[in-house]
C-alpha cells in the first residue's frame, strides 16, 4: 500500500504541491442487532480507498478515491493538486506548518480476541440470550441489542518521508429495554446509551460486559420507571454516573478545547467556542479537583481516542486541558499550533476514512480520578439526586450552555438512595457547573467510556472519542428544567 | 491517443455508465446463483461530490471525493445477510456473495422475510443537472470569493460551504427488478459573524443556477449587522415566528413516528393516536417524492416504487409509511418507504411536504404585538418521546418582535417544546418552499407564526 501512497506523493510534488500526505485505509465493519428476539441488522461491509492531502500555492486540496490503480492514484493526486491551486483563489494567507520529525513505523491496538474470528453464532447466541432475558419480563414493549466490530489499516505517508501503518480493532455492544405504558415511554440501557461501551478493543470486552446478566435489572428498572416519583425542579446536589460525566467532559470540554472551533473554521456548522485565545492561562475552568488530560497513548487506556500516530503523522501525546482547574491546553495540529504559541502539534487530527479530510478531534479526553469511594459520595451527601445513562444531550455553539437528561436517576436523602426517579434532567453553563465540583470518584470506578458516534466537519465525520470519568459530585445545579413540573 | 490525452481522459472523473452498473449487478446476480442462493440483491451507490469549504473569509478546506460502492444481499433456507465491498474484482465480488451466504446461514430463520420483489414499474423523476455536475472547484471557488469580499466590506467575517455533487443508486435482484436513480446537488451555507454575534443563510437544489450565493452571502450579511447588539430576554412562554429552516429543523424528528415498525415496535408518538385529531386544522403533511421541491429516488431499498402518502389531513394523522414486511404484517400494501434489508427500523418518510399558507413572514411579524423571529435552532434532541418534547438552541439570529416590527437582536435561547403542541398553536403559515437546516433532511415546508413557545433558559450571547 505505501507504493500507492508514495505514488501520489510523486505526482503531487510533479503538479506543484509544496506538501504532501496520502493515506491507504481499509475498514472493515460489522453490524449485529435483535430486537424482539429476532435478527434485526446482520451486516459486514469493507472499504477501501486513498486520500491526497496537499499544499499548492499555500493552501489545501484534498481528493480521494476508490480506483487503487496507477492512474487512478495519479488522477487523485492530480486533482487534490487542481483543488489546492484552486482553494488559492480565495486564500486568507498562507498555510504554514509546525515542524514534525519523520517517521517511519508500524503499531497494532492491542486485542486479545479478533472479534472476525468470533464465530457468528456465538455472537448472535449471545445478543439472542440477552434479548429473552429482557423479554421475560411482563411491561416490557421492545428490546434491542447490538454488537459493532471495526478493523481499520491505514498506511500514511508523507513528502517529509513518513510511513506508518497502523491497525485499529474497535468493539462495541449495548442492551436496551423499552417500556410503552399509558402516556410514556421509558428505556433502560447497558451498558451506556446509543449503542452501549466501545473500546479499542478485541471481544474480550463483549465478554467482560456480560449483557446477558445485565439484561433482567435493564428489563425491571425500564417497567419501574413508570411508577417511580417525577425527578423534581429544583436547585441542588447532583451526583453524575461515569458514563453520563464522559458525556458531559466531551460536550462541555472535548468540543470547547478544539482549536479550529476556538479559530472559527467550524463557524458555519459546529460552531466556535467559549475558550478564545485570551483565556488559555487564564480562566478558572473549574475547581482545583478537576484534571482534564487529552491523551492519546496506549497507556492512557484502549479509548476510541488511542492510538499511536495522528493522521497528520504526528505521536500521540498527553495535554494538559485543565489543571488544578485552571484552562491549560487546547487540542491543535501543524496548522495551528503556532497560534497558541506551541513548537509542535498537539497530534490530534484523524479522519473517518480515506474519503474524508483529517480535522482537529478529540483524542481521549478524560477527568482524572479523584479520592472518593462511591459509598462515601453517596453516605456524606444528605440532600441530592444521582442520575445516570444519558438519554438526551444539548449545548450552545460556544459550548456555554447545556442540558442533558438521563435514563433514571435515584433521589439521596441523608446518606441513602431512597427512591428511583424518572425523567431526570439538569442544566448549566459550563464553567459555573465545573466550578461547582466537590468530590470526584477514586480510579477504582474510573471508566474510560467510548462515544462512537461524534458528529464534526463538512462534509460530516462521525468519530470515536474516548472520555475516562468516574462519579462525581456538583452543588447548586439546576435540576428537572427539560420536564417542568410534569 | 496520446500520453497526455490518455492521462487527462484517465483523470476526468464521471459517474459509470448505466451499462457499467447494469453489468456490475448482473455479475454479482450470476455469482449468487453459482454460490448456491436461492435470491441476491444487489445495491450499487455511486458518490461524485466536491466541498468547498470556507471560514475567516477564505478557503481554508478543499475536498473532492468519488467512490462507487457495491452491497450483496443474499437469501438462502428463509435467512438473508448483506456484505458490502468497494472493490468491484470478480474474486471481491464473489466474496462478497459467498459472506454474504455464511452470514445468512449462521443465524435462525427470519420470521417476517419475504421473497424479493419482481420487476417493477417506476415514474421517472429528472434530478440530474449537468450544470451542476460540471462545476468546477474553480467556479466555487470565485462564488467564495464574492462572498468573502462582501464580508471584509461589511466589517465581518465569513464561513460556510459551496457543495456540489452527483450520485446514482441502483437496485437490482434476481427476480429481474432493476430501478436506478441518478441526481445532483448543489448546496451553499454561509455563516456571516459581527461579533459578538452572527446569521446565517443556506440554499440546496439540484440545479445549481437555482442557487444564489450572493443574495444568501447578503441576506446573512444584514441578518448579522442586526444581531450584533442582543439584549437578554427572560427565559418564558412566546409567540415565535420561526423561519422555515427552524420549522424544518424541529418537525424532522417527527419523522420516524410516522413508521408502520416503529408504531408496532410503540416507540412512536402515534401510538394509539391515529385518526384522532392531534395537530391543528391548518397542518397537513404527505410524503411525495415527486413534489417539485423535493430531491430523491423515486423507489425504496428493497427497489418498490415510492407513493404519495397523506401523513396527516387537517390536524389528524391519517396514514403511515410501509415497507413490504410491515405492510403484510399490517394487511395493508407496501408505500415505497422500506429501508435496504436487513434492518430492525422498517421505513419511514424522507420526502416531507407540508401545506404551506397565505402569509409572507414580513405579514408574521407585522401581526405581532411581542415576539421573537428565530433564524434557525442547533442541536437539537429529544426530551420526551411520546410528548415529542424537543430541546436545543436558537442560533445565529434571535431577534425581538415589538409592535409589529423587528426591533432589535436577543441572546440566544435553549427551548424544550413539544412538537405537537407547538403544530397545535400554528397561528400562520408562510407558503411551502424547499428548505435546508442542519439537524434534518431538507423538506418543503413553511415558516409558521405560532403562540406559546417555550422557551427555559438563556445562554450568554
Amino acid at each position: 500500500m505505501f507504493d500507492l501512497a508514495s505514488a501520489a506523493l510523486n505526482t503531487a510534488k510533479l503538479r506543484g504541491a509544496t506538501y504532501a500526505d496520502a493515506r491507504v485505509m481499509h475498514l472493515r465493519q460489522r453490524d449485529l442487532t435483535t430486537k424482539n428476539g429476532e435478527v434485526g441488522t446482520l451486516v459486514q461491509s469493507e472499504s477501501i480507498g486513498i486520500g491526497v492531502r496537499v499544499l499548492a500555492n499555500g493552501a489545501w486540496g484534498f481528493a480521494s478515491t476508490d480506483r487503487l490503480t496507477k492512474d487512478g492514484v495519479a488522477a487523485c493526486a492530480a486533482a487534490a493538486v487542481k483543488i489546492a491551486k484552486a482553494s488559492a483563489l480565495a486564500k486568507r494567507s498562507d498555510v504554514v506548518m509546525a515542524p514534525e520529525d519523520a517517521y517511519v513505523d508500524s503499531w497494532q491496538s492491542p486485542f486479545q480476541k479478533d472479534p472476525f474470528e468470533i464465530p457468528l453464532e456465538t455472537q448472535l447466541a449471545l445478543l439472542l440470550d440477552a434479548d429473552k432475558e429482557m423479554r421475560r419480563l411482563k411491561g416490557v414493549t421492545l428490546t434491542e441489542t447490538d454488537l459493532q466490530f471495526r478493523k481499520i489499516d491505514s498506511w500514511f505517508a508523507s513528502s517529509i518521508g513518513s510511513r506508518i501503518h497502523q491497525r485499529k480493532v474497535i468493539s462495541g455492544c449495548g442492551i436496551v429495554a423499552t417500556s410503552y405504558q399509558g402516556d410514556e415511554i421509558q428505556k433502560r440501557s447497558y451498558p451506556n446509551s446509543f449503542g452501549g461501551q466501545h473500546a479499542l478493543r478485541g471481544y474480550e470486552l463483549v465478554e467482560e460486559m456480560e449483557l446477558v446478566k445485565h439484561a433482567p435489572r435493564v428489563a425491571e428498572e425500564a417497567v419501574a420507571l413508570h411508577s417511580a416519583a417525577q425527578c423534581p425542579r429544583k436547585t441542588g446536589t447532583l451526583i453524575l454516573g461515569g458514563s453520563q460525566l464522559g458525556l458531559q467532559i466531551h460536550e462541555s470540554v472535548g468540543h470547547p478545547i478544539e482549536l479550529d472551533r476556538v479559530l472559527g473554521q467550524e463557524a458555519n456548522f459546529a460552531g466556535t467556542s467559549f475558550l478564545t485565545l485570551d483565556k488559555l492561562n487564564n480562566l478558572k475552568y473549574g475547581t482545583e479537583l478537576v484534571n482534564v488530560v487529552a491523551d492519546a497513548r496506549p497507556e492512557h487506556g484502549p479509548g476510541l481516542g488511542t492510538f499511536a500516530y495522528d493522521d497528520e503523522g504526528v505521536p500521540a501525546q498527553c495535554t494538559d486541558i485543565i489543571k488544578d482547574g485552571e484552562f491549560r491546553g487546547y487540542l491543535s495540529n501543524r496548522e495551528t499550533a503556532h497560534l497558541v504559541g506551541l513548537a509542535r502539534s498537539s497530534g490530534t487530527m484523524r479522519t473517518e476514512s480515506w474519503n474524508r479530510l483529517p480535522i482537529i478531534r478529540m483524542t481521549n479526553i478524560s477527568l482524572k480520578p479523584g479520592t472518593w469511594r462511591e459509598a462515601d459520595l453517596i453516605a456524606y451527601t444528605d440532600d441530592g439526586i444521582w442520575m445516570d445513562t444519558n438519554r438526551s444531550w444539548s449545548i450552545d455553539d460556544r459550548r456555554y450552555q447545556f442540558q442533558f437528561s438521563t435514563e433514571i436517576a435515584w433521589e439521596i436523602k441523608g446518606g441513602k438512595k431512597v427512591r428511583m426517579l424518572k425523567n431526570p434532567s439538569y442544566s448549566g453553563i459550563t464553567t459555573e457547573f465545573w466550578n461547582s465540583c466537590d468530590a470526584i470518584c477514586s480510579k477504582d470506578y474510573w471508566t474510560l467510556w467510548g462515544t462512537p458516534n461524534c458528529g464534526k466537519g463538512q462534509p460530516m465525520q462521525t468519530m470515536g472519542t474516548g472520555h475516562g470519568a468516574s462519579p462525581a459530585r456538583f452543588r447548586n445545579v439546576n435540576i428537572g428544567t427539560a420536564f417542568g413540573e410534569k | 491517443m496520446s500520453a497526455t490525452a490518455k492521462r487527462r481522459a484517465a483523470e476526468k472523473e464521471a459517474l459509470s455508465a448505466v451499462t457499467r452498473l447494469r453489468d456490475i449487478a448482473r455479475t454479482v446476480i450470476r455469482l449468487g446463483k453459482a454460490a448456491g442462493a436461492e435470491e441476491t440483491e444487489v445495491h450499487l451507490d455511486e458518490t461524485l461530490d466536491a466541498l468547498t469549504r470556507f471560514a475567516n473569509n477564505g478557503i481554508h478546506q478543499n475536498v473532492a471525493e468519488h467512490g462507487l460502492t457495491v452491497s450483496v444481499r443474499t437469501v438462502l433456507g428463509g435467512k438473508t445477510a448483506r456484505v458490502g465491498t468497494n472493490k468491484l474484482d470478480q474474486d471481491s465480488l464473489r466474496a462478497a456473495v459467498d459472506s454474504s451466504l455464511s452470514l445468512a446461514a449462521s443465524q435462525p430463520k427470519a420470521p417476517h422475510l419475504l421473497p424479493m420483489p419482481g420487476k417493477q414499474r417506476y415514474r421517472q423523476v429528472q434530478r440530474y443537472i449537468r450544470a451542476t455536475a460540471e462545476l468546477s472547484a474553480e467556479d466555487r471557488a470565485r462564488a467564495v470569493r464574492k462572498a468573502c469580499d462582501l464580508a471584509v466590506k461589511e466589517g465581518q467575517v465569513a464561513a460556510g460551504i459551496f457543495v456540489s455533487g452527483q450520485m446514482q443508486s441502483a437496485v437490482a435482484n434476481s427476480r429481474g427488478l432493476f430501478a436506478m436513480h441518478r441526481q445532483t446537488r448543489a448546496e451553499f451555507s454561509i455563516t456571516m459573524q459581527q461579533d459578538p454575534a452572527a446569521s446565517w443563510a443556506k440554499g440546496n437544489a439540484a440545479d445549481v443556477r437555482a442557487l444564489d450565493p450572493q443574495a444568501l452571502a447578503k441576506r446573512a450579511s444584514a441578518k448579522a449587522k442586526l444581531a450584533a447588539s442582543a439584549v437578554e430576554l427572560p427565559p418564558n412562554k412566546y409567540t415565535v415566528i420561526l423561519e422555515p429552516a427552524a420549522v424544518l429543523d424541529l418537525v424532522g424528528f417527527l419523522f420516524y413516528d410516522f413508521s408502520a415498525t416503529g408504531v408496532e415496535d410503540k416507540r412512536s408518538c402515534l401510538n394509539d393516536r391515529m385518526g384522532k385529531p392531534m395537530f391543528g386544522k391548518n397542518i397537513s403533511l404527505v410524503d411525495d417524492v415527486y413534489h417539485p421541491g423535493q430531491l430523491g429516488a423515486p423507489f425504496d431499498g428493497e427497489g418498490i416504487p415510492r407513493q404519495r402518502v397523506v401523513l396527516v389531513d387537517q390536524g389528524v394523522p391519517r396514514n403511515l409509511v410501509y415497507g413490504r414486511a410491515s405492510a403484510k404484517r399490517a394487511g395493508k400494501k407496501p408505500t415505497g418507504h422500506g429501508f435496504t434489508l436487513p434492518n430492525e427500523y422498517g421505513e419511514a418518510p424522507m420526502n416531507l411536504v407540508f401545506a404551506g399558507g397565505k402569509s409572507s413572514l414580513e405579514e408574521m411579524i407585522a401581526s405581532t404585538e411581542h415576539g421573537l423571529l428565530v433564524t434557525r435552532l442547533w442541536y437539537i434532541r429529544e426530551v420526551d418521546p411520546y410528548e415529542k418534547v424537543m430541546t436545543g438552541m436558537t442560533r445565529d439570529g434571535l431577534f425581538r418582535v415589538e409592535k409589529g416590527k423587528v426591533t432589535k437582536a436577543a441572546r440566544n435561547f435553549r427551548f424544550n417544546q413539544s412538537v405537537l403542541e407547538m403544530l397545535r398553536n400554528v397561528e400562520m403559515l408562510g407558503p411551502a418552499a424547499r428548505a435546508a437546516g442542519e439537524e434534518s433532511f431538507e423538506m418543503v415546508v413553511p415558516a409558521m407564526k405560532i403562540k406559546g413557545f417555550q422557551f427555559t433558559e438563556v445562554t450568554k450571547f
